[in-house]
Formats: structure tokens, sequence, C-alpha cells
């Protein structure tokens, strides 16, 4: 890879990093668990290069570890964000009043 | 057709921080994931569009399996589960993210310019450490493995010998790419070392350590979009890598320790001596009697601990809260950033149990509350608690910021025997005047308590 393709893609890591910084500092304890399974699941972009391995037929074994891996990846994915969303759906301000409940 | 891939990349990468951003706040968050699944899914078509990809098959076979496979586990896996199945996934993930590394070596035989070979060195080493470091930390989370620190003479003079090594091949690699030997090395020296690394870290360490390989998954995700250079999804692992990051200094800041001393220090080990000069006696209390003290309060604050997920006691504690508010008792919980073993494992529980999130309290904002408290209980908490951490610079938490509930009139423990807890540190707080002990279950006590106060 040339110097010239180099420097523009650390340029987009490193100001992925700082837009990072800022967007997660602001995500509250309270999420924490969930923010780490979405990230997670994010995080199985890799994917993506798994994809090219499995599908490019370079040679055996490139398409034997890519068919791991997309397994893999997929698993996060998958994974990944019906966790996510299966944590944020108990998150209620206030429990959706039961009948006992109803002096309130 | 290569504009259309690259603006799909391009989208997916800012529906990815869209979804992030959603994340600050709960009403927001499961939007915030929409955008992060639709982002995921255009970067899938984008790939799959790509003219090197020439056969679907083996790309069908991995994508629907790993989609049964996630399914069934993103279903079925209970909430008290989730630090072992973070762990797993992260294995998973930079298993992946390794894989990819490995096959795109392979396949140019190494003859790599020294660009290429550091990124794939980088996400190699880091996958690989990352992917045996999580089972191992797994398998702890999950009992099948000694939650205790496995410790031997040497071992971080081993340890740092071994990374030392390790880093060298990676050093080696990146002068001559085509070492083919060097580079299996290297995978497998980072192997052992993912093991060694996660084995002498005690299971109360675990929030940190869980953040740390999160972190290293992203980044080795980072360095596999490197590797392929594919500009803009290097966001979506560095966004991934950073927010590791950013949660594991939360979670040193709340033990005041630093990441080498998690790493290195094996915490949990600690000798009896430092502890061993605790006199005083514990006072036990009845259920009777607790049930009253709680329902003639007019402030009672929980304080949940991983003691609280093993008991499974969550859904009881919240009948518990239910008929103490219907008394006009205000309820608040504490939640202190590493009670349990994962960043936000408490919320996660007592939301299962449908406790509404404006009752949950972080560390800062309840501790000034203690004072005008008058019952505290502690489920199966007990570091977090621990006053050592505060009041006496030689304890090996010392400086860690606790929640004060020795502050409150009463404090109700509820502990299943007399032992210390995970740390093997005792606990003064047990032994003050206003400490009452409740030995048992932690699930069976509460239920009783509701019983009891329902009476009253």
């Amino acid at each position: 890879m040339t110097i010239e393709a180099i420097i523009p893609t650390l340029y987009v890591f490193v100001l992925a990093a700082f837009l990072g910084y800022q967007v997660i500092s602001r995500v509250p304890p309270l999420l924490h668990t969930p923010l780490m399974s979405a990230t997670n699941a994010i995080s199985a972009i890799s994917l993506v290069g798994s994809l090219v391995a499995a599908g490019a037929k370079y040679n055996i074994v490139s398409t034997i570890l890519g068919t791991v891996a997309v397994f893999c990846a997929t698993t996060n994915v998958v994974g990944g964000f019906v966790i996510t969303d299966r944590m944020l759906r108990m998150f209620k301000r206030r429990p959706s009043p039961a009948p006992k409940n109803s002096h309130e | 057709m290569e504009i259309l891939i690259q603006s799909f990349y391009l989208i997916s990468g800012v529906l990815f921080i869209m979804g992030l951003r959603g994340m600050s706040h709960p009403e927001s968050a499961r939007r915030g994931m929409f955008y992060a699944e639709f982002g995921m899914l255009l970067a899938i078509v984008g790939t799959l569009l790509q003219q090197e990809i020439v056969t679907y098959d083996w790309i069908i076979v991995g994508l629907v399996l790993g989609s049964i496979a996630g399914l069934a586990m993103g279903l079925w896996v209970p909430m008290t589960a989730m630090p072992q199945r973070t762990a797993f996934s992260h294995a998973f993930g930079a298993a992946a993210a390794s894989l990819v590394g490995v096959s795109e070596y392979y396949r140019h035989g190494g003859l790599l310019d020294h660009f290429t070979m550091s990124a794939i060195g980088f996400e190699v080493l880091l996958g690989s450490l990352t992917t045996t470091g999580s089972l191992i930390a797994c398998g702890k989370l999950q009992g099948i493995l000694p939650g205790k620190p496995l410790v031997f003479k040497g071992q971080n003079v081993f340890n740092m010998a071994l990374l030392a090594v390790t880093v060298a091949c990676f050093v080696g690699l990146f002068a001559l790419p085509h070492a083919t030997g060097l580079f299996y090395l290297m995978i497998g020296l980072a192997l052992i070392f993912g093991v060694l690394l996660v084995i002498p870290i005690g299971s109360a360490d675990m929030p940190v350590v869980m953040s740390l390989l999160n972190s290293y998954a992203g980044l080795a995700s980072a360095a596999t979009v490197f590797a392929i250079n594919n500009k803009v999804l290097i966001i979506a692992g560095t966004l991934d890598g950073f927010s590791g990051f950013i949660l594991s200094i939360l979670m040193c800041k709340a033990m005041n320790r630093s990441i080498t001393n998690v790493l290195f220090g094996a915490f949990g080990s600690v000798s009896d001596h430092a502890t061993a000069a605790q006199t005083g006696e514990m006072k036990e209390i009845s259920i009777d009697d607790a049930a009253v003290q709680l329902a003639y309060a007019r402030q009672v604050v929980f304080v949940p601990g991983y003691g609280m997920a093993t008991a499974q006691a969550q859904h009881a504690l919240r009948e518990l809260s239910d008929v103490l508010e219907e008394r006009g008792v205000t309820v608040k919980f504490a939640i202190h950033p590493v009670a349990g073993r994962m960043p936000g494992h408490m919320n996660v529980l007592l939301a299962e149990a449908n406790v509404p999130y404006s009752q949950l309290f972080e560390l800062e904002q309840i501790n000034p509350d203690f004072q005008s408290t008058d019952v505290a209980v502690v489920v199966g908490a007990n570091d977090v608690v621990n006053p050592d951490a505060r009041d006496k610079p030689s304890s090996p938490i010392a400086g860690m910021p606790i929640l004060e509930v020795d502050h409150a009139k009463l404090a109700i423990v509820l502990k299943r025997g007399k032992g210390r807890g995970f740390s093997g540190l005792e606990n003064p707080l047990f032994f003050k005047e206003k400490t009452a002990m409740l030995y048992g279950d932690a699930k069976d006590s509460i239920s009783h308590l509701v019983q009891a106060v329902t009476k009253l």
C-alpha cells in the first residue's frame, strides 16, 4: 500500500476514534451492558472481510477460513442485535400499571 | 456499481454512529439499534455486490448457520448469563477477525507490503489472544473454571517474556512479511498468552477484563478493515474499540486501580494477614424484625451485588420494593459501577424484574442520600460497601469509591453465610453497631420479608 493510500485511512481511524469517544462518553452506566452487546454486534463488521474470503474462490484454505469466519461473525451480528433489543425492551421508566397499583 | 457499494458503506458508517448515539438514553436506545441493524444490513448487501465474490455457496452456509446460532443464543440465553454470553461473543468476534487475517496472509503467501502486514499482524495477534482470553473469562463466569485467580511463581515475568517474544515475532514479520513460520508462531504464542492473561484474574475484577476484551475485539475488527483497506468501515471497529476502552477506564476508576494492576496484580488472592485483625461480633436479625424496620421506614435503599444475580433474587426484590412502596416507603436502588461481573450487570437484572430505571441511582447520586435513609439493604454485595476502602489506607481496596451504607440509620446485610466475599477481604461493615445480618439464600430471605411485611 502506498503512503498516499495509507494517509486517508489513518484520517478516518483517528476521526472515528474522537467521534467514538464523544458518543460513547454520553452513554449512561445504566445502559453499559446493552452498549457492550451492541458494540459487539457492530464490531462483527469483520463479516465484510469474511464474506470476501469465503466467496472469492482464492484457494481452498481461504474459503474454509472465510466460511468459519462468516459463521462466527454472523452469530455475533444476529445474536448481538437480538439480545440488545431484548435488554433494551426491559428498561422502562415506570412499569406498565399493574391492576393492584391503580390507586397511584 | 463501485459508487453504489461505497455509498452503502458510507451510509452504514453513519447509521452505526447514530445507533450508538441513541444509546445515550433508554428512550432512544431501541430506535438507535434499528439504525445500527439497518447499517449492518447495508454493509452486508454492499459487500455481496462486490465483484470479487464469485460464489455464494459457502457464504450462504456460513450466514444461515450463524443466523441460527445467533438467534438461538439471542433468544434463549437468560439475563443472568449475560456476562458469559458477552465473553463468548467477544471470543467469536475476535476469532472471526483473526481468521480473516490468516486467510488474507495465506492467500498472498506472505507477499505483502509493510503496512498491510502490520495491519494483518496486529489483527491476528490481538484477535488470537482475545479469543482464548475471552473463552477463559467465559469459563470462569460460567463456573466451569475456578473463579479464583490461578497463580504460579514467576507468573508475571513469564507472561511478560511471552508477550515480548510474541511482539518480537510481530516486529520480525513487519520487516520480513514472507517469514511464514514466524506468522504461525506468533498466532500460537498469542493464543497461549490470551489464556495466561486471564487465568490470574479473579471473578471480582471481571468487569474490567470484560471491557478490555471488548476493546481488543473491536480493535482487531478495525485492523481487519485496515487489512482489506475498506476505509469507511474502520468506523465500526474503532467505535467498538473505543467503547471498550472507555468502559475499562470507568471500571478501573470505580475500583481505584490501574489497568496494569488489574491485569498483573492477581487480585483476589489476597493473603489473610492483611485482614485477619478484624474483631467484634456480627449481630443477627430475624425476618420479622427486619420486616418491621422496613415497613415503618421512610426511605429504604437496596444495594444489589453479584450475590443477587447468583440467587436470582431480583424478582423477589422487586416484589419487596412494591409492597414497601404501597405502604408509602420511598424505595431506591443504589448501583455501584462494578457491582456484578460486567458493566451495567445489575441494571439489566433489575430491569428484567421490571424495576423502573427511575428508581436506579448511581454512586454519586445516592451517596448523599444514605444520611437520610432509614434502612439500607445490602443484597449479596460486599466489597462495594466495604468501609475499609474509605477509612483504611492499608486496605488492598483503599481508595475505591464505595456506597456509604454505613451512614444509613440501619444496614441489613443479606448474606449466604458467615464467610468472606469473593475478594477474600473482611468487611468491617458487618461488625458495626448499626448493622444487622440476615443469613440465608437471598431469594428465600426476601420472599419471607415480602410475606412478613404484607402481614403487618
